[in-house]
């Protein structure tokens, strides 16, 4: 039985000819990653294990990104306690203010995550690499202490969905509204345990930004992964930010799914994901008037230098709405500088936004933009859960940049087509 | 390996942040995270709570954030075994590793009500409803994890080996 790209990058790092869905491995790591959460809870956990320092300096990556610069005292001694272990351990890629971006931006950007590769990382949307034709996973805390240590991670070996993208996206279809639309078909935890795999000659019309946006939301379905094949449009990323060679894999002919679900791109709307769940959404045509009191541009889904384009070109020459706050920010400092150059940071004051150095933030109700009760925010963010960015009685919605900064003109939620600037 | 308590009953897709608000991810410390555990869901939960309870939830218990300070916080506050009919695949790991007896059972889930006393045998799998005077079954670990739970935790797991 032939095996999926998922599998046979498992197989090849746990030494096997091959494995089956259902199979626990042992894989070799390429990456371990964690940021200022999790990383002082692995940090903890690596002092308990007998072994002295950690398996390869150049393989683990720590960025500080959460809680950034710092924005209270304890949040000071966790980056402090993480910055004193990469110096104990000559760690190479860690990453502080300065340096640092959103861990999900900053990694490929840096080259470090390439195709083949298998990745963990204490974060939950680790599984963006997958854009790139990577393995990369979520995981917790002590799985990234043991990785540390080892250089290894048991897995269960997941079997598949696979997803046959065709047609080509209309303006304003970007990757947001494709993989929000596909977590609406299939539910929060439609791929629970599974790997998500797209492939089709859709593909081909996606960018490498609305590639990071799909995978990076993968989580959001359950999904153990997401996984791209690898074309010349990802080759020509990974030789423009990595010196790293990289491997290539694709799924056997007869490789098994437990699913195949296909959708014609050309027929998706812009979507909107209501609250309290990633699956509950709705087109643009679909909407009752409601107002909103903030709209966030940003995060590890949607902060690049793409999103932050297409969100200048709707506030360029425009004011957002009076009582409505609108946060961008970059998703790293290069994505800032170059949004600098490109004069999308012009575009984004004068319209009355403000822009943020690199964080997470909002997102996950750290700062930058806590909501009161009531509230209610449109966000390009990947969560919408009760209370995630603020009061529980706050409200979140998720969207493309595209709706995000329509809204903030028009002060509530509208598609990027109906606040009369731009047409379809 | 045993656990006996009062049980907390929840729904559909308890998610991490609700388990565990992110406006208390400052710290690591077991004892401060329990005293804030499901805040967001059900505030009485922490004034309630005695050692040896468990958690009964439906679906996709523990979905969104890989925060480790999640079952950690379940752990500190005394819960003893959270059953859910299915659980998001970050969480279920981190439970594991960390030594949260968890165990995935659809009849458990349908079957237990708020309040009810509820014994679990992890060597057997089968879950006893004392107050219903029912029984139901759950899906019993592949022999590596057990390992790892009877080790209390990977940590310790990667010492012996």
């Amino acid at each position: 039985m032939g095996m999926t790209m998922t599998q046979k990058i498992l197989a090849a790092h746990a030494g096997l000819e091959s494995v089956t869905a259902g199979q626990l491995i042992e894989a070799k790591l390429d990456l371990v990653l964690g940021n200022d959460i999790t990383a002082p809870v692995a940090i903890h956990e690596m002092d308990k294990i007998k072994q002295e320092g950690v398996f390869d300096k150049d393989k683990i990556a720590l960025v500080m990104d959460h809680f950034v610069p710092n924005k209270d005292i304890k949040s000071a001694q966790n980056t402090k306690y993480v910055r004193e272990f990469a110096e104990k351990h000559d760690i190479t890629h860690y990453y502080d203010v300065g340096e640092m971006g959103i861990e999900h931006a900053l990694l490929p950007e840096l080259g470090l995550t390439v195709a083949g590769d298998v990745i963990i990382g204490a974060d939950s949307h680790t599984c963006t690499y997958g854009a790139l034709g990577a393995f990369s996973t979520g995981v917790g805390s002590t799985d990234m202490a043991a990785g540390m240590a080892t250089g290894k991670a048991w897995f269960k070996v997941p079997s598949a969905i696979k997803f046959d993208l065709t047609g080509t996206p209309a303006k304003w279809i970007s990757g947001k509204d494709i993989i929000l639309h596909i977590i609406g078909l299939i539910g929060v935890d439609g791929a629970l345990y599974q790997s998500m795999e797209f492939t089709g000659e859709g593909i081909q019309h996606l960018s490498m930004d609305d590639r990071f946006t799909i995978a990076n939301m993968a989580i959001e379905a359950g999904a153990k992964n997401g996984i791209f094949p690898v074309d010349e449009q990802a080759i020509t990323y990974m030789k423009e930010h990595s010196g790293r060679d990289f491997e290539l894999y694709e799924a056997d002919e007869d490789a098994e799914y437990e699913r195949v679900i296909s959708i014609d791109l050309s027929t998706l709307r812009p979507t909107i994901s209501f609250p309290h769940l990633p699956e509950n959404t709705k087109t643009v045509d679909e909407l009752a008037d409601i107002p909103i009191q903030q709209a966030v541009i940003g995060s590890c889904t949607n902060g690049r230098i793409e999103d932050l384009r297409i969100a200048a070109e709707i506030l360029r020459g425009q004011k957002v709405a009076k009582g409505v706050r609108c946060i961008v920010i970059p998703a790293t400092q290069k994505i800032y500088l170059k949004a600098m150059e490109e004069g999308y940071i012009k575009d984004f004051i004068e319209a009355g936004a403000i822009v943020s150095t690199p964080t997470c933030g909002p997102c996950l109700g750290g700062y930058m933009g806590i909501l009161a009760d009531g509230e209610r925010c449109v966000s390009t963010t990947n969560r919408n859960f009760v209370g995630r960015m603020g009061h529980i009685s706050s409200e979140i919605y998720l969207a493309s940049p595209a709706i995000a900064a329509a809204s903030a003109i028009a002060g509530k939620l509208i598609g990027p087509s109906e606040w009369g600037g731009v047409s379809e | 390996m045993k656990a006996e308590g009062s049980t907390f009953r929840y729904g559909d897709n308890v998610d991490t942040d609700v388990i565990i608000p992110a406006r208390y991810l400052s710290t690591s410390d077991p004892a401060e995270l329990a005293a804030h555990c499901m805040e967001d869901i059900d505030k009485d939960f922490v004034n309630k709570v005695q050692s040896g309870d468990l958690i009964v939830a439906d679906k996709n218990f523990g979905c969104g954030s890989s925060r480790e300070h999640a079952p950690i916080a379940i752990k500190a506050s005394g819960i003893s075994c959270v059953i859910a009919e299915t659980f998001a695949r970050i969480f279920y790991r981190n439970a594991i590793n960390i030594g949260l007896p968890i165990i995935e059972s659809k009849q458990a889930a349908r079957g237990i009500a708020a309040g009810d006393r509820v014994s679990v045998d992890f060597d057997t799998g089968v879950i006893t409803n004392e107050t219903k005077g029912e029984s139901y079954e759950g899906q019993a670990f592949p022999a590596f994890m057990q390992k790892i739970i009877q080790a209390e935790g990977l940590i310790n797991y990667i010492n012996q080996e």
